[in-house]
């Protein structure tokens, strides 16, 4: 796993997918802290943190469009797939590269309350946990994201599949309003991604959401073995 | 070693693999040879694990690469048709990288140097595989093969796109390789795999269509009764005389070579030795006696009667269900 991973962080920024990311996702969670913070002399980030899930949706399929698609594409895969490494070491290679690459991107949220503090009284504990509600929510949303980078070896196709499902997954609160029978509110209710993330931001802080959002990473990304174990068989 | 016991691969209805079976031992080199779409890559990807199998039974080193598959293809070094290559490291990142995928144990600078000049990339280690050529490109496909010392070798078309002097550098190495890997090697270049390999099968549909060693199979197809005579003469007469030939089956005029001079094809009967009566012929009419050789045939020929399904019945007594094939192919 170790190789793939620092093969993944090194092409990520050989490619210039990681300045790209990086670029983006700072300059829009800039773009927000300068309007829910700066502007309006506050040190209370919740409305960067409930924005920072948009920005989430749109620069999470930068990060995995090319994970899976591109080695599809470049015909390596059969490289990696007929190397002595299990299903597992090559899909959670990819995952975590991925994953520390939009950690890297998380630490400028805690700069901004680094900044806040020089100004004001910052609350930490809220802003932990709201780092930790980011964190959580990425590892899903790649996890995600991994999965449709999987099933195409088209990387814009993969991007654009992405973006889509995350948006439904934000939208599962949207679709609920509409529906009026009341145990599918309660189911949809309890999947949904944003109610849960919207909850820490206010404070609410429930080890739940923990098992929730580390449950979503982990069942996607077996999804994604058994993507690559299905096509070996067909 | 290597042993295919009735391997099958089908999509949906399409046969692409049908009941393939092989033994390669310790040390030997196989030759894989076919026509495109023949199944020889499909047949190399069950063997690494790359696919599976419908039905049958691949084991590499005595593991069955269904069942235990790690450790099956840690025993294979598998150089695909394309090369799985990443087009953004340098060589010497890459063949790093393959080091570290197959978890290989030897140690690090010293193997990926001897791998380096084996392949005689040494000299572009630095430079990115996009700016490569494409025959060092394959030869950096060949080195992540070499990567870790596999004691088998997969090599799926090996020598494309090398120029005629690295395919004979690359064969040299394949046969050094051959002393202590167990090689498989596909081509559908004949001379190359009569220059290297021990043993040869000839798959065609998805089925094996001749399987014997390099020298039988050209053997046991030519044919030293059959003779292309270039005399020089007139046509008619000269065809007329020769069909008076004792055991002879028959006399065919082909093309004129020469301003007067033709070559004729003669077949007798298995067994009959008709040079000298050929001889006496033309003696006896003053008919200057040019050329004269056996119409052994080449591999090439073999190859081309068994796909182009003409029947040879390839006797094999090593392996009576693989001969059973070949006549029907």
């Amino acid at each position: 796993m170790g190789a793939i991973f620092r093969r993944e962080i090194g092409a990520y920024f050989t490619s210039s997918v990681a300045y790209i990311f990086l670029a983006v996702f700072w300059i829009f969670s800039g773009f927000f802290f300068f309007q829910s913070c700066l502007s309006l002399a506050t040190t209370d980030m919740s409305a960067l943190f409930q924005s920072m899930f948009l920005i989430c949706i749109f620069v999470i399929p930068l990060l995995t469009m090319r994970s899976f698609s591109e080695e599809k594409k470049q015909k390596t895969e059969q490289g990696l797939l007929t190397a002595p490494v299990s299903l597992g070491e090559i899909v959670f290679g990819k995952y975590f590269a991925a994953l520390v690459l939009y950690t890297i991107a998380l630490v400028m949220p805690l700069i901004y309350a680094l900044i806040l503090s020089f100004f004001g009284t910052v609350e930490w504990g809220i802003v932990f946990a709201n780092f930790l509600a980011m964190f959580l929510l990425g590892a899903a949303f790649i996890a995600v994201g991994t999965l449709i980078s999987a099933l195409t070896e088209n990387q814009i196709a993969a991007a654009v599949l992405s973006f889509v499902a995350l948006m439904a997954l934000y939208m599962i609160d949207v679709i609920n309003s509409y529906i009026n029978i009341s145990f599918i509110n309660t189911i949809l209710e309890k999947l949904s991604f944003y109610r849960r993330y919207y909850a820490i931001t206010c404070g609410l802080f429930n080890v739940s959401t923990i098992v929730f959002y580390i449950s979503v990473a982990v069942i996607f990304n077996y999804f994604t073995i058994r993507v690559f174990e299905r096509r070996r068989w067909s | 070693m290597i042993e295919v016991r009735n391997l099958t691969k089908h999509y949906g209805d399409k046969h692409a693999v049908n009941d393939i079976s092989f033994t390669v031992e310790d040390g030997e080199i196989l030759g894989f040879l076919g026509p495109n779409g023949a199944g020889k890559s499909t047949t190399m990807n069950m063997l690494t694990g790359y696919i599976s199998s419908t039905s049958g039974q691949a084991l590499i080193n005595g593991v069955d690469i269904l069942e235990d598959p790690i450790k099956a293809k840690s025993f294979i070094g598998y150089l695909p048709e394309l090369p799985p290559l990443y087009l953004d490291m340098t060589v010497k990142g890459y063949l790093n990288y393959i080091f570290d995928l197959k978890k290989c144990k030897l140690p690090r600078k010293a193997h990926l140097k001897e791998v380096m000049d084996l392949t005689k990339i040494t000299d572009v280690q630095e430079r990115l595989i996009k700016n490569l050529s494409k025959g060092y490109k394959q030869r950096v496909g060949l080195a992540q093969a070499l990567v870790n010392n596999p004691p088998v070798l997969i090599l799926d078309e090996p020598t494309v796109g090398l120029d005629p002097k690295q395919i004979l550098e690359i064969r040299t190495l394949i046969k050094k390789l051959g002393r202590n890997h167990t090689v498989i090697l596909s081509s559908h270049i004949l001379s190359e795999i009569q220059a290297v390999c021990d043993r040869i099968i000839i798959i065609n549909h998805g089925v094996v269509a001749a399987h014997d060693t390099t020298d039988n199979l050209s053997k046991n197809v030519s044919t030293d009764h059959r003779i292309i005579a270039r005399i020089e003469g007139p046509k008619d007469e000269i065809v007329r005389a020769l069909r008076d030939i004792d055991g002879i089956k028959y006399v065919k005029a082909d093309m004129e070579r020469e301003p007067g001079v033709y070559e004729y094809e003669l077949e007798a009967v298995p067994g009959t030795d008709i040079r000298r009566d050929l001889f006496e012929i033309a003696r006896r009419h003053d008919w200057p006696l040019l050329a004269c050789r056996s119409a052994e045939m080449t591999l090439e020929d073999v190859f081309l009667k068994i796909t182009m399904g003409e029947g040879i019945v390839i006797p094999n007594a090593e392996d009576q269900a693989d001969a059973k094939k070949g006549e029907k192919a």
